[in-house]
Formats: structure tokens, sequence, C-alpha cells
């Protein structure tokens, strides 16, 4: 099930207009701000469901309160944010966008081989957020969705998409493909075909910078799914008793693979999981690019100040399936029809036109800049050989 | 020459990396607090400094997952488990992760880790802190598998471990620790790929490691009446290859000597080497484990593993027919 994200904006808006009760959709999350608004001023809140109205106790009764960092990581007001930020979030976004696209479309027409593309698309508010918060110094790990990730990261997209058709001018020669890029001078340390074991190279990223003594900051990009794992929990208690410079960032689509995180996940609210390890932990809207940057932007720089874990849950939505091809019997029509309401572009396009100094002519130019770039990216990638065959059996090992 | 244990040679290979060199720390479970099985890094805290200590949680997954991350920070992390046996728990950082870091990125990266596994049994503790587990590494492309057989092995072939580029697994005989061999007060070190020729001999190649050399050498001295060249492999991947098959080409015959199950192991991978690069008719023979859970109980282990008398069989066998 999608969820909706119910904002402090959204309820400040219904209390407004007279509503003593507030009523949402079955399945919605509400931020830590919007509750406390809530109890603030003696709203009541309910959910419908199947035709009646249930109550929902807030089962977190001091968060937000007991964590003082919480406070500290709320978000800051879009319109105060320089316009060149709000462009690179744009740049990012479609240039995500056109890679992705290409993506799927090169997948579909069997150009690209492999059951496994997974592409990020509905998703590009997260990693064009995140990164854009990030320095080139700082270091992300990333998952089997990690193309979003590597670009606004500063990846090259031509060796990108050579290593997605396996040609030899790709990051890793062909070997790696969709699942596996890596580029560690631009703090890439790598995507990965094992959902959850980013997390614990992550947390060895930024003990190297405990040891190291520098400022940088690691994000490890998760989703709801990693957070059943294992190496989740290890990975948060690690980080909370060496109090690690890292980003625990959760993409909660609402999906692992086919399985929902209604039926997957102990609690809707991945956030809670942090809690429960001591990490200052918040929930936002992955759809909303200026929300993902704030948080992060905010996050990075008390981390930098006070070295110590955060967990960010970005509530987003997953356009496509799991992997191009995927049929998703198991997504609901209402579901996928909802999707063009929480396409972050579409989002970022209604709040950057309250902007005084919006002009469209900007955008309108990074487009055609980042469509005539990717063009050159899936002809450098086309015009690239295959690595010579015998040349598989090397790189394993350094000599 | 000064004689010390395993232990104690362990001990000094990390001591005397980790200050020659600062990107060197080290990790796992109770190692600064004293109450690591190996207890290899007892006084290390004072000698290095505590912050190159790092004393986990029982995390395995993630502490070999940090090592990664770590090496690519540029870091050469040693990771310590308590027991061999506990890699399981940390397999897909080992096997998916750190081992094909190298190849996924097309030579790209390195991850120069030391992981150091207590290993195999001979001491009664059972199904879960008995095995031998190198088997599974060497069968993992893009990690190199070392083994030593007493202190002076122990001390060259750790620091080589460390100083490598590449992921290597360091094998621990545990019941080797209290073992003494001479060791020389000098630098030196074993490199990898490497084995070493511990006796010469005219009839019968003993290939072993671990261990089992140590069980072979017993052997061999109680059969003076023959000729028996042995054969301490140290790096199991890669393997040096030539040595044994120079060895066996001259002596035309092989027993290889192992603690792990014959089943998918070294000891079959070297038979097959000789009998497809020298000759079908070639003897060979190859001692291991009995091929079933190590049991707890004093007599069911020692059934279950190799024991001297089983290779000096296997020597009068092998020769007495001639």
């Amino acid at each position: 099930m999608q969820k909706e994200i119910v904002t402090k904006e959204y309820v400040e808006k219904l209390a407004g207009q007279g509503a003593g009760t507030i009523i949402l959709k079955k399945g919605s999350i509400i931020t830590p701000l919007a509750y406390d608004y809530i109890e603030e001023n003696n709203l009541k809140l309910e959910f419908a469901k199947d035709g009646e109205t249930v109550s929902v106790q807030k089962d977190e009764e001091d968060f937000g309160k007991e964590n003082s960092d919480l406070e500290k990581l709320s978000y800051s007001d879009f319109k105060e944010l320089p316009y060149n930020i709000v462009l690179q979030f744009y740049y990012l976004m479609i240039k995500i966008r056109f890679f992705e696209e290409f993506a799927k479309a090169y997948k579909e027409k069997d150009i690209i081989k492999g059951d496994f593309v997974h592409v990020y698309l509905g998703e590009e508010a997260i990693a064009a957020g995140v990164c854009t918060a990030l320095k080139r110094e700082d270091f992300i790990t990333s998952t089997h969705r990690g193309h979003g990730h590597m670009i606004a990261k500063g990846a090259d997209i031509s060796k990108m998409f050579a290593e997605l058709l396996g040609k030899a001018d790709g990051y890793s020669k062909g070997k790696g493909g969709s699942m596996h890029i890596a580029d560690i001078e631009l703090g890439i340390l790598g995507a990965n075909g094992i959902v959850g074991a980013g997390l614990p190279i992550a947390c060895g990223s930024a003990l190297a910078s405990k040891l190291n003594r520098d400022d940088s900051v690691t994000v490890a990009f998760f989703g709801d799914g990693a957070s059943n794992q294992g190496t989740f929990g290890e990975s948060l208690n690690f980080a909370r008793i060496f109090s690690l410079p890292i980003i625990f960032l959760c993409e909660n689509n609402g999906y692992a693979i086919s399985t929902t995180s209604d039926y997957g996940c102990s609690t809707p609210n991945i956030y809670k999981r942090g809690l429960g390890y001591d990490i200052p932990s918040q929930l936002i809207n992955g759809d909303d690019v200026f929300e993902v940057y704030s948080a992060c932007k905010k996050a990075v720089e008390e981390i930098r100040k006070n070295s110590h874990p955060v967990l960010i849950e970005a509530v987003t939505h997953r356009r496509e399936g799991h992997w191009i091809g995927d049929p998703q019997n198991y997504r609901s029509a209402e579901d996928l029809n909802d999707l063009p309401k929480y396409d972050p572009i579409k989002i970022f396009f209604e709040k950057i036109k309250a902007r005084s100094d919006f002009n469209v002519s900007d955008l309108e130019k990074i487009t055609s800049e980042v469509s005539e770039e990717m063009k050159q990216a899936v002809a450098f990638a086309e015009n690239s050989p295959y690595l010579p065959a015998q040349e598989s059996v090397k790189d394993y090992l350094k000599e | 020459m000064r004689k010390i244990t395993f232990r104690q040679a362990i001990s000094e290979a990390i001591e005397e990396e980790m200050l020659r060199d600062p990107k060197v720390f080290i990790m796992g479970e109770d190692i600064a607090t004293g109450g690591a099985y190996s207890g290899v890094t007892k006084d290390l805290p004072q000698k290095v400094g505590p912050e190159r200590v790092i004393n986990t949680p029982i995390s395995e997954s993630c502490f070999t997952g940090a090592a990664l991350g770590a090496a690519l920070r540029g870091f050469r992390p040693i990771v310590e488990f308590m027991i061999g046996d506990f890699y399981a728990v940390a397999a897909d950082q080992i096997i998916n992760q750190i081992a094909k870091a190298r190849y996924m990125s097309g030579g790209r990266v390195t991850a120069p880790i030391t992981i150091r596994l207590p290993n195999g049994g001979y001491l009664n503790q059972a199904s879960q802190h008995s095995q031998s587990v190198e088997s599974i590494f060497i069968h993992t492309p893009g990690i190199k598998v070392v083994c030593a057989s007493g202190a002076y092995s122990g001390k060259g072939l750790l620091k080589s471990a460390i100083r490598d580029d590449n992921p290597v697994v360091y094998l621990e005989p545990k019941i080797l620790y209290t073992a003494e061999e001479e060791v020389p007060e000098e630098e030196y070190t074993i490199p990898i790929p490497g084995s070493k020729i511990l006796s010469k001999g005219s009839d019968l190649t003993i290939a072993a490691y671990g261990y089992q050399v140590n069980q072979a050498k017993e052997a061999i001295r109680s059969l003076p009446q023959y000729s028996v060249e042995l054969i301490d492999l140290q790096s199991l991947s890669p393997l040096d290859s030539e040595t044994i098959l120079q060895s066996v080409s001259k002596t035309g015959r092989l027993l290889v000597v192992q603690e792990d199950y014959a089943i998918c192991s070294i000891a079959e991978h070297i038979a097959f080497l000789v009998y497809s690069s020298l000759s079908a008719k070639i003897k060979v023979r190859i001692i291991s484990a009995k091929y079933a859970p190590i049991p707890f109980s004093p007599p069911l282990e020692k059934y279950i593993l190799p024991q001297i008398e089983d290779i000096s069989a296997a020597i009068k066998e092998m020769l007495g027919q001639e």
C-alpha cells in the first residue's frame, strides 16, 4: 500500500478549516512535527478503515522530546535556499530520470542483458537531496537500486551506461553490471547486489573518518526491506556505540521486492527502529527534494560538529516494478494510479513556482543540456567494445 | 635461537606491523578486554595505543563489513574472529563483499584485509567450534588463504598477509597456540604464495598444512627406514603447485594430509592436479577428517580427525608394497 505523508502543514490546514478530528487514510504516515502539532492543539486523530473509523494512539509518547537532537533536524523553508542549489536538485533529478528512462527502454528492448535492472524512477528526490547536502569528500554506500545514488554523487553517466551494456569502457569493464558500480574517488563505495550489505561497509567508512580525524560523513542508503536484515541492527548498534559519523538513509518505497512493508515490517515507521538504538531518527517525505535536502543538510552539519549516527526515513514511491519486466501483479490499481501524484519532479515544480526568482527557462536549459549529455552517454556506451573474453579471468586479485 | 609459542608469534607479527604502518588496525570481539579466545591482543592496547585495537560487539557481519569499508578508505584492517566457525555469521561480507570487491570494480579497488580464523579441532570443542573452514575460501576467487604450521611460519605469513593488498584468510590452528618453535628476533616474512620443503626424500611426497604438518613430522620420525619428502603447503590459495608437482615427479607417490573433509577440498584438488599434470599411474592417497560434524566426546573426536598412526599406516601401505 502507498503511504500518505501527513505533514504539519497539512494538519494545520485541516485545523484551520475547523476540524477537531483529523481523519486520515489507512496506512498514512504522520511526521513527528505533525504529531506534536496534533498533541499541542488537543486534536483527535483517527484513521479511516473499511468504512469505519478507528482511533489511533501515538505509541511513542516521548518521541521528539527525549531525542533533543531531533529538534535540530527540523525542516527549513525551501524558499530560503540559494537558487543554484534549487537548480542543482533539478539537474540531478532530471539526469537520473533520463538515465533510468534509457535504462528501462534498453532493458525492454533486450539490449541490456540480464534479469536485474532496478531503476530509481520515482525516487529521484532522495538521491538528489541527499547528495546535494554532501561534499565530494563524503562517502556513500548504495543498493541494488543504485543508479540514482551514483549519478547524484557525480558518477560519469557514459561509463555507467557502458557498464549496463557490459562494455569495456564501463566503470567495471563490464564485469560488474547494473548493481556493481563503485568510484572511490567520488566517494562511491559501491552499489550492492545483497540487500542490507552496504550498512556494515558504510560503518567501516565512518570508522575510517574517525581514525583519520577528518570530518567526512558517510551515508548508507538502504530500503525498508533491508531494515529486516541482521546487518541493519548490527550496524545501528555499532555506529551508536562508536559515535560514528554516518547517516542511515532509509528509502521506504513500501515494497521489499513484492512484499509490502505493511506485511514485512513490524512497524510501518522504520525510523522508530533507529530510536530503539538510541539514534536520533526522523521521518521525512522522500518525494520532496527540499525536505530531503533540508533534513540531510542539518544532519550533516550536526554530525561534522559532533560525530554521531542519524537515521532518516524518507518515504517514497517506486514508479516501476522491482526490476524492469516485473509484472507487478501484487500492486493494486489504486496504488499504480496514485503514482503521478508522488512524482518528485512534479512536486518540485509545484514548489519552485512559488519562488520569486524562478525562471522556467533555467529548467529548460538544464533539460536540454542533460538530454544532450545522455545521448552522448548512450552513444559512448554503444560504441564501446566488449572486453576480450580472456580478460574475464583477471582482476580478482592484485598481482 | 629463542623459542616462542605460536600465540606469541601472532602477537609479535600484529604489534610489529601496527608499529610499522599506522593504517593497520585490528577489530574483533573481546580483543581489548583480555577475553578473546586467541589471547594474542592482550597487551596490544598498551603497546600500540588503544585507538587501533577496536573491541567490537558480537556482530560478525558488521565488523567484517566495516573492515571492507575502512579498507576502501585506505586502511589495512585485521579482523579477528573469536572462533573460525563463526565466519559463517559473516559469510556474505567475506564471500560476496570482500572477495568480490576488486573484481566487480574491474580491478580498480583493493581490499587489503587480514581475516584471522582460529581453526580446527583436537580440543573437544564440539561441532560449532572445531571445524576446518578453509575449503569455502579456497573455492572463492578474490581471497587468499594461508595456514601456519607453527610459530615460525605463523609470524612470517601473518606479516605478509597484513602487507598484502588483497584479502587474506589467515588460519590459526588452535591446537598449536601453545606450541613452541624457534623464531629469530630479526624481521622476516614468508611469501604468499609459497610452500616450504621441510624434509627431503626420494620415495614419497607428503603435502600437509597446519597442525597436520606436525603430525606428519612425527609419523616420518617414527619410520626412519623410508625416504619421505614433507611439504608444508603454507599457502592454500594461491597454491604453489609447482613445488608439489616437482616433488611428486621425483618420488612418484603423494600423500596429502589435511584436517578438513576430503570432499571438495584442497587435497582432492592436489590429487587431481597430480593425476592430470603428471600421470594417472601415480599413487595418491588422502588422509582427512571422516565426513561428519566434529563430535565433542574425546574418543569420538579422535576417531573423526586424522591421527599420527593414520599417517604412519598410510606411509607403510604406500611404500611397503614395493
